[in-house]
């Protein structure tokens, strides 16, 4: 394997050198997997509602186009001013343009993971520009200078005394302080000076409706809110694929978003953004970087259905038990297993292959995308595109090879029970990653193809 | 009715009571059995690692061998649930869209075909079930936690009659082992903390056995049991069945 398809699994290595950390994420994510499976199970025709979210969301996908000048065009009717970026880069410019106009050099952000995918902050900083992230988690690993581990639960990997430690270092708290009651106190009070000061604020988009031109950000802590209404000037960052196509659909999703990814009931904001108030300006960026790319991708389209709930994270037992920074991207998880190579194949080669398929994401996925098959399919194309190793494909070539000659498949066998019973130190060393931490089988004496030989119409007695 | 016995690679060579009491248990029921000798593998190793298009040989040889049956049994869901997704031929392509339909893992070939409705098998034992996700997600060979559904289970159908064995129940009820075919190798850390977390679940709740219809599953869950001198074992759902009174 090359080094980048090495780089989850060494990440995850490295994730589980501290085991009893690994058995607190694991607990932690599954306990909200419980709670997200009893909240479904109240919720009457749950399974009707992924269906319909996902006929929606398809409906979306195949007439993106008319849906997008749609609500381009009640946007503008609302008095927001509309900006298409075709890349991370080009969004990145539109905010600094808009901040500059104005000679806005601080800005606070809530939760948009589309500007974390395009490196917002790095390139504001760059050109002087602070920006502050305002939801919890998030500013909690601005502060130790980390990207999220999830796109929904952002430092979930993290300790509450490590956390004490960094509010120790930055915001002056007590030192060894570590409950998270005090903690959030303390990071309310720096956060409420920074709402009132800042004069841009951005947010991400969960839903945008083509039909009113107006768009929806639901989160907990109501840091969007207060971000956008003591702003003069508002922005809104937005992939492509967040439409909707009508008010009413928007029932559907909400009832879908919380209960999966948290297993509340509704997010304790569902705020909608439709116009400016007097003397504010408001801005919405339309981004692609990328998206268009993958909705020419038949296998991989239905991809762009995720409601960002992060459900397929908190049941993936890899995910669990590997860490969210083991994903070495904006968007971890399984989801962001069948984003990433889209945006760049080589460097997210390894991504589809930190999977055992075993399909419990798409069974949570509350659009019904069928995630572990494109992990499956995109395993195809990064070997077929020329990303796996030498060593990858000689060795395949070679089990292919045994395994297409019944003569050659049987004498393997023969050899390989040959060395466990003989020369085990052959196969039981440590350049065999299987018996690092496990024991190999007990090789038999007699395959059962040689049993079935000898004993082969001896019907055993009923 | 005469069913193909298909055995898969890793079962003939390491776990041959399994397979044969796989043979076994469907002579219990009258079914003319028939294993063709030269077949190896489903092509699954290759498939899932990205190189569908090097299992060709691989699918062309399990055509060859097994397209004159009624039916194909084999003890393995993941395998079955590979034939049945996957197998594919240039030459004959019509002939392996009809085996695919023809394919059925033990578990679901005995409740769906032979309907089962008794079986005389005893196994004094407390036996924690592991549901191999391509058993449960796959071939749906029980409910899926996930889904808000009408709850089943085909495994535990057949278990339920077997004398004397007691089935435990699990805090997680199907998570994933942490196999994976080539995942156990290229993700060896994460793969061995899944897996060791499947088997303390199993032997916190009392199993002095775990078992499964797929062996691959088991054999991964076997090496950490040995490594750590468990004293659970473990063991291929077609041998309970298939134990004598």
């Amino acid at each position: 394997m090359s080094t980048a398809t090495k780089e989850h699994a060494t990440l995850a290595e490295d994730f589980n050198k501290d085991e009893e950390r690994v058995n607190w994420h694991d607990g932690a994510l599954w306990w909200i997997r419980q709670k997200r499976d009893i909240s479904a199970k109240q919720t009457p025709q749950w399974e009707e509602l992924r269906e319909a979210a996902s006929a929606i969301k398809s409906n979306v996908l195949s007439n993106l186009h008319d849906y997008l000048l749609q609500f381009e065009s009640n946007l503008q009717k609302n008095g927001i001013k509309v900006h298409w970026a075709a890349d991370a880069v080009e969004h990145n410019e539109i905010v600094y343009s808009i901040l500059k106009a104005r000679n806005i050099d601080q800005m606070v952000k809530s939760k948009s993971m589309l500007t974390e995918e395009c490196h917002l902050n790095e390139y504001l900083e760059e050109r002087g520009i602070d920006v502050i992230n305002s939801d919890l988690g998030e500013y909690i690993q601005q502060l130790d200078k980390e990207p999220p581990s999830h796109i929904v639960l952002p430092c979930i990997h993290k300790r509450k005394e490590e956390i004490g430690e960094l509010f120790h270092e930055h915001l002056g708290t007590e030192k060894g302080l570590s409950d998270p009651t005090l903690l959030t106190r303390a990071a309310r009070k720096h956060l409420r000076n920074i709402f009132l000061n800042r004069r841009a604020a951005l947010t991400g988009v969960n839903f945008a409706v083509a039909e009113t031109g107006e768009y929806i950000v639901c989160t907990n802590e109501g840091n969007a809110d207060m971000g956008a209404h003591l702003s003069d000037v508002q922005i809104a960052s937005m992939g492509i694929e967040k439409l909707i196509p009508q008010k009413k659909h928007l029932g559907v999703f909400l009832r879908l978003l919380a209960r999966s990814a948290t297993g509340q009931p509704i997010t304790i904001y569902s705020s909608h953004f439709r116009k400016p108030r007097q003397g504010q300006e408001m801005h919405l960026i339309l981004v692609d970087s990328g998206r268009s790319r993958q909705l020419g991708r038949i296998d991989f389209r239905d991809s762009l259905k995720c409601i960002k709930c992060g459900g397929c994270m908190n049941t993936c037992p890899v995910y669990r038990k590997g860490g969210g920074l083991s994903y070495h991207n904006t968007i971890t998880g399984p989801i962001g297993a069948i984003l990433a190579p889209n945006l760049d194949m080589k460097k997210h080669a390894d991504l589809p292959f930190a999977s055992t398929l075993c399909g419990s994401c798409s069974n949570v996925c509350p659009v019904k995308i069928n995630i572990h098959d494109q992990l499956y399919k995109w395993r195809q194309v990064i070997v077929k595109e020329g990303y796996a190793t030498n060593k990858k494909i000689a060795g395949m070539k070679a089990v292919a090879w045994t395994l297409s000659s019944p003569l050659i498949y049987k004498m393997a066998g023969k050899t390989v029970r040959f060395f466990l019973n003989h020369l085990p130190f052959v196969l039981q060393n440590r350049f065999n990653p299987w018996y690092k931490q496990r024991d190999m089988p007990k090789a038999p004496k007699e395959s059962f193809g040689q049993w079935y030989i000898k004993n082969k119409g001896k019907k055993k007695k009923p | 009715m005469t069913v193909g016995l298909f055995i898969p690679c890793y079962v003939n060579q390491f776990y041959p009571q399994a397979a044969i009491a796989t043979l076994q248990l469907l002579q219990k029921f009258d079914v003319d059995v028939v294993y063709p000798p030269k077949q190896t593998c489903c092509g699954q190793p290759m498939a899932n690692s990205g190189f569908e298009h090097l299992a060709e040989a691989c699918d062309n040889l399990f055509i060859e061998n097994f397209s004159a049956f009624d039916y194909v049994v084999a003890p393995s869901a993941s395998c079955a649930l590979h034939i049945k997704s996957h197998l594919h031929s240039k030459k004959n392509h019509e002939q392996a869209l009809l085996l695919r339909s023809k394919v059925y893992e033990l578990v679901e070939f005995m409740t769906d075909i032979l309907k089962v409705k008794k079986l005389d098998a005893r196994f004094p034992y407390k036996v924690g079930i592991h549901h191999s996700c391509h058993g449960l997600r796959g071939l749906h060979l029980s409910q899926m936690s996930e889904l808000v559904d009408r709850p089943f289970s085909k495994p535990q159908y057949l278990l339920n009659m077997v004398q004397g064995l007691e089935i435990i129940t699990l805090d997680r009820e199907d998570e994933c082992c942490g196999f994976g075919g080539t995942f156990c190798i290229a993700e060896e850390a994460v793969s061995v903390k899944m897996g060791r977390d499947r088997v303390n679940d199993h032997a916190k709740n009392g199993a002095e056995y775990i078992t499964s219809a797929d062996l691959s599953c088991l054999m991964h869950l076997e090496g950490i049991l040995h490594r750590n001198k468990s004293a659970v074992k473990i063991i291929h759902i077609a041998e309970i069945l298939n134990s004598t009174l």
